[in-house]
């Protein structure tokens, strides 16, 4: 590949296949794809991430990404300030703001806790939720954190660090999704929906 | 591969519908071990594989074994089934059509082309999650290594054992998965406050102990309830083939919950005991105590010795009776008839037990794969039973 295209391609394949859900064949695919559409598309994107890369920073208060710090969410007057919604990264927050069901603020973790990959409290956005727990204004804490073990432990985690802060501190349901038929759910959603009902 | 005609004799035969069984009905490989590619056509009833050693009946069998949750009965990674060979091309894949307790169905598995060394796997063409693959494809398999099973280390026997539970209990597989992963991260927490002297984190411990004290007895939990099925299937049983086993779990949590004590109570006794022993398990290395540590105890009722202690011949029977016995369980308990997978399992077997083999795989009505040298081994099974001849990656009906 390298001898056929030269090291500036190759540069720009070993790049695009570190992304998320890309692999070399689909990196080097993209890669292809941009050189053809070399006005349309490449130069625009480069310059998109290179402005990106100088003006986006995380919020000091609550961990988004944005121009501005504190980000739009947190200086937004028509936000709930009573209530905090704890995700583990700024994709779930995104996903919650498309769903437009919560209109309080967010805290962002960065991660959540697994010994295993080196990642503990100290590595985690959490002093600074225990920090805007602990305001006059906040009320809730709703933690809406992965279903898997490590945000489970997480959630637990920070359940306790909050139980004498004088919040409530509130988890997303668990169970059957929106349209979902119970005969294809597996058991453990079966379960966690049983335990949850109301 | 397929012979047609043998194809159209068998699509008349239809499992009885109070027991949907487990079955694949066809089976095709691409670039499989030593297998450039293979369309085979069957049915639901027992498959026997015949052909001389290194012909390709385990890797068929292990084909078989890919459908269903887990790295297969080798537990071979995704690139050591890629097909060794100066022609082999593409990435190896595994298509199947399979009867299933929701009926028909297509599994595909096979290396990930972006990443040869991932495995994907798909049901209806779409990601396929191993707990659903455990619900429809619930499969057991015996292969030589389980010939060494009781006289062998412990964790070769709960391996075993727990692959009957998740054939029971597809949520055993996440609860097991929980729970290792706990114990995995508090013993990395104790690791890492040996190492350095510095204090772990005290409440990060307790939320992982509590976690395992949870996934802990959920584990045991779905072990027992296997156990007292299978115990039950092997006391109802007229005498067979095969001898009678008394089973039991050693295991602190197992020995409480069977005891009758409240689940509740012995996750919140064991998560005390994990605290109570940070420094023990920190200087070892190792969590010393937990469902992780259970062990599997089988007794030859008849002879009144310990499994271990039997001849040869008496631990492979021993073996297939506990297998049966869980198919036998399955299909009264869950409603559901296994896949069986028996490589080589006649192989130390006199005439009387392959015949009685046969007459318990056609009594419960599993699709059951067997392999062997000789098709005498599996004159047992009469006209109930597919036969193919698998020669150098080649399969035809006999």
């Amino acid at each position: 590949m390298s001898a056929a295209s030269g090291p500036e391609i190759e540069r720009l394949i070993q790049l695009l296949a570190k992304l998320p859900g890309l692999g070399s064949r689909s990196a080097r695919r993209a890669a292809l794809y941009m050189l053809q559409k070399r006005e349309a598309l490449m130069e625009p994107l480069a310059a998109a991430i290179q402005e990106a890369a100088d003006k986006i920073r995380p919020c000091g208060e609550c961990g988004n990404l944005d121009v501005s710090d504190p980000c739009a969410i947190c200086r937004s007057p028509g936000r709930d300030i009573t209530s905090i919604c704890v995700v583990e990264s700024v994709g779930d927050l995104w996903a919650l703001e498309r769903a437009g069901a919560f209109r309080g603020r967010y805290h962002v973790l960065g991660g959540v806790l697994s010994a295993l990959d080196g990642v503990g409290p100290d590595q985690l956005n959490i002093p600074k939720l225990l920090e805007r727990a602990g305001r006059e204004d906040t009320q809730e804490i709703i933690l809406a954190l992965n279903a898997t073990v490590d945000g489970q432990t997480t959630a637990h985690y920070i359940s306790d660090k909050l139980e004498h802060a004088g919040v409530g501190v509130t988890s997303l349901a668990r169970g059957v999704p929106v349209g979902g038929e119970l005969d294809y759910l597996d058991e453990g959603t079966l379960s966690a929906a049983f335990k949850s009902r109301r | 591969m397929a012979n047609d005609a043998l194809d159209d004799a068998l699509s008349s035969f239809t499992p009885a519908p109070d027991h949907p069984r487990a079955g694949v009905t066809r089976l095709r490989l691409t670039q499989f071990r030593n297998y450039e590619s293979l369309d085979l056509g069957l049915n639901t009833r027992p498959v026997c594989l015949i052909g001389e050693n290194g012909a390709g009946k385990t890797n068929l069998v292990e084909a078989v074994s890919f459908l269903g949750p887990g790295r297969g009965l080798r537990a071979s990674g995704a690139q050591a089934v890629m097909r060794n060979s100066e022609d082999a091309y593409g990435v190896w894949g595994i298509y199947a059509e399979v009867e299933t307790r929701d009926g028909a169905m297509r599994v595909a598995t096979g290396a990930d082309p972006d990443q040869p060394g991932r495995r994907r796997t798909r049901l209806e063409g779409e990601a396929a999650t191993q707990s659903e693959l455990a619900r429809l494809l619930p499969m057991m398999w015996l292969t030589p290594r389980e010939d060494r099973l009781w006289a062998g280390p412990r964790s070769d026997r709960m391996r075993f054992f727990d692959r009957m539970v998740l054939a029971a209990d597809p949520a055993h597989a996440q609860a097991a998965s929980a729970y290792e992963k706990a114990q995995k991260n508090r013993q990395k927490l104790l690791d890492v406050e040996r190492e350095t002297g510095r204090r772990a984190d005290g409440d990060w411990l307790k939320i992982l102990e509590r976690e395992m004290a949870e996934f802990g007895v959920a584990m045991a939990a779905a072990r027992l309830e296997t156990l007292v099925h299978l115990q039950s299937e092997i006391d109802q049983r007229a005498k067979s083939a095969f001898p009678k086993a008394d089973l039991s779990l050693d295991g602190m949590i197992e020995v409480q919950l069977s005891e009758g004590a409240k689940a509740g109570d012995v996750e919140d006794g064991f998560a005390s005991e994990l605290a109570r022993v940070r420094p023990r398990d920190g200087a070892a290395g190792r969590a010393l105590s937990g469902p992780h540590r259970t062990e599997l105890s089988v007794r030859h009722r008849e002879k009144n010795q310990a499994a271990a202690e039997c001849s040869t011949g008496e631990q492979k029977a021993l073996v297939l009776g506990l297998a049966l016995a869980q198919a036998r369980a399955l299909r009264h308990v869950k409603g559901v008839i296994p896949i069986l997978i028996f490589d080589e399992a006649c192989a130390h077997l006199d005439q009387a037990r392959r015949d009685g083999l046969a007459e318990a795989i056609l009594d419960i009505g599993a699709q059951a794969w067997m392999t062997g040298v000789d098709e005498a081994l599996f004159s047992g099974f009469g006209e109930g039973a597919q036969r193919f001849k698998v020669d150098e990656g080649c399969v035809s009906a006999l």
